[in-house]
């Protein structure tokens, strides 16, 4: 019987094991095993599809939205088409301004050419309505149709509206990228460095990147004495203290920015003390809140649970035998807990390190209440350009870039750390 | 046999009558709050009493794109009142659709910035200089020169977030007469002047977002002064006994919401209804009672209370210092003079 077992891929010898039904053992003990898996998985289809559907499928729409771009090659196909013929230099020739007189006149009938101005005005400022003036007119416009363009708008007579145009008119694009990192293509089609008051994506990605590491700082520091109170005070008194840690957790994360706000700001409860008390004087009021220093405050407070929690599961299985050894072993009680004690909270520090950075560096909701201008965050822009600018293209390339950043860092942090090393409780 | 036909009648019967009672009414959307509960007292109750047809109500926040998924989806909102962004976004790309403008007595019974071929004009908003009467007994400021005044008045002060706006008032400050500034912003000296200006007070200058900040923001002493939408400012004085005063004088920028029809509506007719109810002179002068927007209708104006007129914009005494938002300038050049207002602001 046991040979039968391993006999492994060889045919079935005539003396195989059977079961009642006449199937080999063999089979049917595999049957078997197909089937546990089949159930196994088949109980996991759910959440498998909810995944997909609400995660995977929205964000790689999202990432492909970044370097989408229909409108021309959708709107304008003849103008497109024709465009491919001009080799970049002068005025293109009669032909594309017809099929762009075609074109519009169909983009005015379709009302679709408010889509293409759009598209055009993200490249070259004005080109909304230049494009609108023309729509209108194109189903009026006659031969010759350059010089009719022309006269309605000098753009028209500019070689460079046309690579533009050309540029633009493949279904995908790398300019929204380039935008979301400062850059942009001169005249002459190369790609350079936009001017330096415009200048403002690579500024934000770093600044969202320091205020990230700083408050994931901030948290560990305050969090680990906490923690370590927590785990360690006598039952009573640690449960209270979770209950203050809990209890700010369960409250709306609205509440808490906005009794910051009441907190800090010039008339608030912190200066009116500090004038009282004579520390300063009336007209010298800090500002503390409407700046950076509004979002680093706020966003440690609210984020501050999420580093405590872990760190004081971790702590809780620290059997306390090892500080007494070290210390038996002639250890002082710093060189216990340093050497000792810390290098075992270290999967905690890591869970909360890694699960306050990355909340913080996608924040949004409290940098627009307490930052001001100086304390915005990427997140800011990316909801500014989704809900104000309409510029979906450039805020799916700033939240790709973002996307990226986290995972890059995330593998970085696996490489030298190790996620296996990670303890959520 | 015959029972269970009799019962797929009745099953059939009670499918019909559910469909039937989801037959939609006519929908009007507007901005909700206090705004929406004086518009049904004076314009949607009315009208269904008047008309007989029947109406729902919806509110939203305004977003082109909001339009669009409501354009694309089955027909659930007709009549909405949207900002002059939607308008001529929406109109352009057909999300909204031309109004019939024979129905609602021709263009020129309104102001001329209240037509346009998708939209007829509801209110008349501006934004205005506020600040606090208690503050200023004497020597209040009075126009945005002393906005940009940081000797006389030190303090911080309040602009809305973004370019728009901002670089108007900042000419203002400068000097500008009204009827130029779109001039002087059409060249590339005009920016760089504004900017300048508004450079000039930066350390003084915080932004708010949302409408009911600046009241906030006056009520707590955190800014001296602040760019406001004037409803917000009459309505703090009503409601909570704030002494909040309006620079009329100063100059002011006025924008017009527009009442629109959605490209998918299927009851165009009873749409241009309900505008027509609602663009009528004798139903616009009921508004400003109840909150200070000016109506755009040309004979409204003077059938508004007189109690009221001085908090309206389109007051005869306020509209010529008032400079109409130019809407084409704005949306060709948002993008790039927004790009520069953050990286500025952003520093």
């Amino acid at each position: 019987m046991a040979r039968a077992m391993t006999d492994g891929g060889h045919p079935a010898p005539a003396s195989t094991m059977m079961t009642a039904e006449g199937v080999p053992l063999k089979v049917s003990l595999r049957r078997a095993e197909r089937r546990r898996r089949l159930t196994a998985f088949l109980l996991a289809v759910p959440v498998l599809v909810f995944i997909l559907v609400t995660f995977v499928v929205p964000i790689a729409d999202m990432a492909l939205n970044s370097v989408r771009n229909p409108e021309i090659a959708t709107h304008l196909p003849e103008t497109a088409a024709a465009l491919q013929e001009w080799d970049g230099e002068g005025v293109p020739g009669e032909p594309v301004f017809a099929a762009l007189a075609k074109d519009l006149a169909a983009a005015a009938e379709a009302r679709t050419s408010g889509l293409v101005g759009a598209r055009l005005n993200y490249e070259i400022s004005g080109m909304r309505s230049t494009i609108q003036r023309a729509a209108r007119r194109a189903d009026r416009l006659e031969a010759p149709f350059r010089e009719a363009f022309i006269e309605l708008d000098d753009i028209w007579g500019d070689p460079v509206t046309w690579r533009v145009i050309k540029r633009e008119s493949h279904p995908y694009t790398p300019s929204f990228f380039l935008a979301a990192l400062d850059r942009t293509y001169d005249d002459e089609g190369n790609i350079v460095k936009v001017a330096s008051n415009q200048e403002i994506y690579v500024p934000l990605f770093m600044r969202t990147l320091w205020i990230s590491l700083a408050i994931t700082a901030l948290t560990l520091l305050l969090g680990f004495p906490i923690a370590y109170l927590m785990a360690h005070l006598p039952m009573r008194t640690g449960n209270l203290l979770m209950i203050l840690v809990l209890l700010p957790f369960w409250t709306s994360l609205l509440v808490r920015t906005t009794s910051w706000i009441v907190l800090l700001q010039q008339q608030g409860v912190i200066n009116d003390i500090l004038v009282w008390v004579g520390v300063i004087g009336d007209d010298g009021r800090l500002t503390m809140v409407h700046n950076l220093n509004g979002t680093i405050v706020a966003m440690t407070h609210i984020l501050l649970p999420f580093m405590v929690l872990p760190l004081y599961s971790v702590m809780r299985t620290i059997p306390p035998v090892y500080m007494r050894a070290a210390r038996s072993l002639g250890a002082n009680q710093w060189t216990a807990f340093w050497r000792v004690y810390v290098p075992q909270t270290t999967p905690g520090i890591g869970a909360g390190g890694v699960l306050v950075f990355i909340l913080a560096v996608g924040y949004y909701i409290t940098p627009a209440l307490v930052g001001g201008q100086s304390g915005q965050m990427i997140s800011n822009y990316i909801a500014y350009h989704m809900q104000r600018s309409l510029n979906w293209g450039l805020a799916a390339a700033l939240g790709t870039i973002l996307l990226a950043g986290v995972v890059a860092l995330y593998y970085l942090y696996n490489k030298i750390i190790g996620v296996d090393r990670l303890k959520l409780g | 046999m015959s029972v269970n036909l009799f019962r797929l009648a009745a099953l059939a019967g009670c499918v019909a009558m559910a469909t039937a009672a989801q037959a939609r009414d006519l929908t009007v959307v507007s901005w909700g709050g206090a705004y929406q509960d004086a518009q049904r007292e004076i314009y949607f109750q009315p009208f269904t009493a008047a008309t007989g047809i029947a109406l729902t109500e919806d509110s939203w926040n305004g977003g082109i794109g909001a339009l669009r998924a409501k354009a694309e989806g089955p027909a659930s909102w007709d009549v909405i009142q949207v900002e002059s962004d939607e308008l001529v976004l929406g109109c352009e790309e057909g999300t909204i659709v031309p109004l019939d403008w024979e129905a609602l007595g021709g263009e020129d019974q309104f102001l001329p910035a209240a037509v346009h071929e998708c939209g007829v004009g509801a209110i008349v908003w501006a934004t205005v200089l506020a600040y606090d009467g208690d503050k200023y007994p004497d020597n209040a400021p009075s126009s945005w020169a002393d906005f940009f005044d940081t000797e006389t008045y030190p303090g911080p002060r309040a602009l809305r977030s973004g370019a728009r706006q901002a670089l108007e008032f900042a000419l203002m400050g400068d000097g500008v007469p009204p009827d130029q500034i779109y001039d002087v912003l059409a060249t590339d000296e005009g920016i760089e002047r504004a900017f300048a200006k508004l450079d000039s007070i930066r350390d003084s200058l915080i932004f708010w977002e949302a409408g009911a900040q600046p009241p906030q923001l006056l009520a707590s002493g955190e800014v001296v002064m602040t760019s406001a939408y004037n409803g917000r400012i009459t309505a703090a004085n009503q409601d909570e006994g704030r002494n909040f005063q309006i620079a009329w004088d100063a100059g002011f920028v006025y924008q017009i919401d527009s009442w629109v029809v959605l490209g998918n509506s299927d009851k165009p007719d009873e749409a241009m209804q309900l505008i027509a109810y609602m663009s009528d002179p004798e139903n616009q002068k009921l508004l400003p009672p109840f909150i200070p927007y000016g109506p755009t209708h040309k004979d409204a104006a003077a059938k508004v209370d007189p109690a009221v007129l001085p908090n309206v914009p389109t007051a005869p005494e306020n509209i010529d210092h008032g400079l109409f938002f130019d809407r084409d300038f704005w949306v060709d050049r948002v993008e790039d003079l927004n790009a520069r207002f953050n990286a500025w602001a952003a520093q």
